[in-house]
């Protein structure tokens, strides 16, 4: 189904694109990670968010409302003439998580970079993928300095399905996100393959 | 332009540091949804032809969009490179999309899982940086 063709229209031929998303804490190199294997520096596009458009309270006839602007920083790699791949770090607070559906409808992968000085703040990020089923890594950014447990040590703190990747990374050398992005994408193949059992859809 | 509000302050000026003098939604004459097509964040853009004096209504931002989408180009760069609100630069998009001055490739729509030719075509082509 998703192969990933370019669509052609009016004689052009337009790229397809998709999207991996990467999650953690703040602070914890997200951008920084983006920006190691990214083509381009960095960007940060705003989505500007009415309550009305967050579905909490129902704000019709109401004259003043809030808006709330919520901040994605994305890089892109151009995988072929036909398809591009973007990089997205997701926005960091909780009460952004709609955002996090917007984003990860779509996504063929996840990383949650982890900082081993503070996991707590790789929890949300990791509840909200098991939660809507999306498969995703860790990548513990070994900061210098931080001091550096075994991939096991985090899988148990973080209390981590067996099967969920842990891998040691550098979010600023571009080897090193390489090889974190390919494990994300190939564990995210092996749920997909295991899900493609014929079922009613 | 209101001339009166009672409870503001007399009028005070600033600079460009203070933001753009033209709302987003000034851009998008009050609208917040697109006339036409489906922007996802990701959704490509590419320009058909340049705008000529017949597309009557369009505003510079259209014209910035034109000139951008010359090279394929997503949604989110479009908001990024602009500085706009997605929000707004999806309504631009649906203008120009009802006029045919751009075409628009969406993301495959999330049904199944993804295949593994997509899967070993990205995976090849983060081994080839």
């Amino acid at each position: 189904m998703a192969s990933g063709d370019s669509d052609v229209s009016n004689g052009l031929s337009v790229p397809k694109a998709t999207k991996l998303l990467i999650a953690g804490g703040f602070g914890v190199g997200k951008t920084t990670l983006v920006g190691a294997i990214s083509e381009i520096k960095p960007l940060r596009t705003e989505e500007t968010l009415t309550e009305a458009s967050i579905g909490i309270d129902n704000l019709d006839g109401v004259a003043k409302k809030t808006t709330t602007t919520v901040a994605m920083d994305f890089g892109r790699i151009t995988i072929s003439s036909h398809l591009v791949l973007y990089l997205f770090g997701t926005p960091g607070q909780d009460r952004f998580l709609f955002v996090w559906d917007e984003l990860s409808t779509g996504a063929i992968g996840a990383v949650v970079l982890a900082d081993t000085r503070r996991l707590d703040d790789s929890f949300p990020s990791i509840d909200y993928f098991e939660q809507r089923g999306m498969p995703f890594v860790v990548g513990v950014n070994c900061f210098d300095g931080a001091r550096r447990y075994q991939p096991d040590e985090v899988r148990i703190a973080l209390d981590l399905e067996p099967d969920v990747p842990v891998i040691l990374c550098d979010a600023r050398d571009r080897e090193s996100v390489k090889s974190v992005l390919i494990e994300s994408l190939r564990h995210a193949q092996r749920r997909a393959q295991r899900q493609r059992t014929p079922s009613p859809a | 332009m209101e001339p009166n509000h009672s409870d503001e302050p007399d009028e005070v000026w600033v600079d460009a540091d203070a933001g753009p003098v033209v709302r987003p939604y000034a851009m998008t004459r009050g609208r917040t949804q697109p006339t036409s097509g489906n922007f996802d964040l990701i959704t490509i853009v590419m320009t058909v032809r340049a705008m000529s004096p017949v597309d009557v209504g369009l505003g510079p931002e259209h014209e910035a969009i034109v000139q951008l989408c010359q090279q394929p180009t997503s949604v989110a760069e479009l908001s990024a490179n602009l500085n706009l609100p997605v929000g707004t630069v999806r309504v631009l998009l649906g203008d120009l999309l009802s006029r045919v001055l751009i075409v628009a490739s969406n993301p495959d729509p999330v049904t199944n899982p993804p295949g593994d030719d997509l899967f070993e075509a990205v995976i090849n082509g983060i081994r080839r940086l």
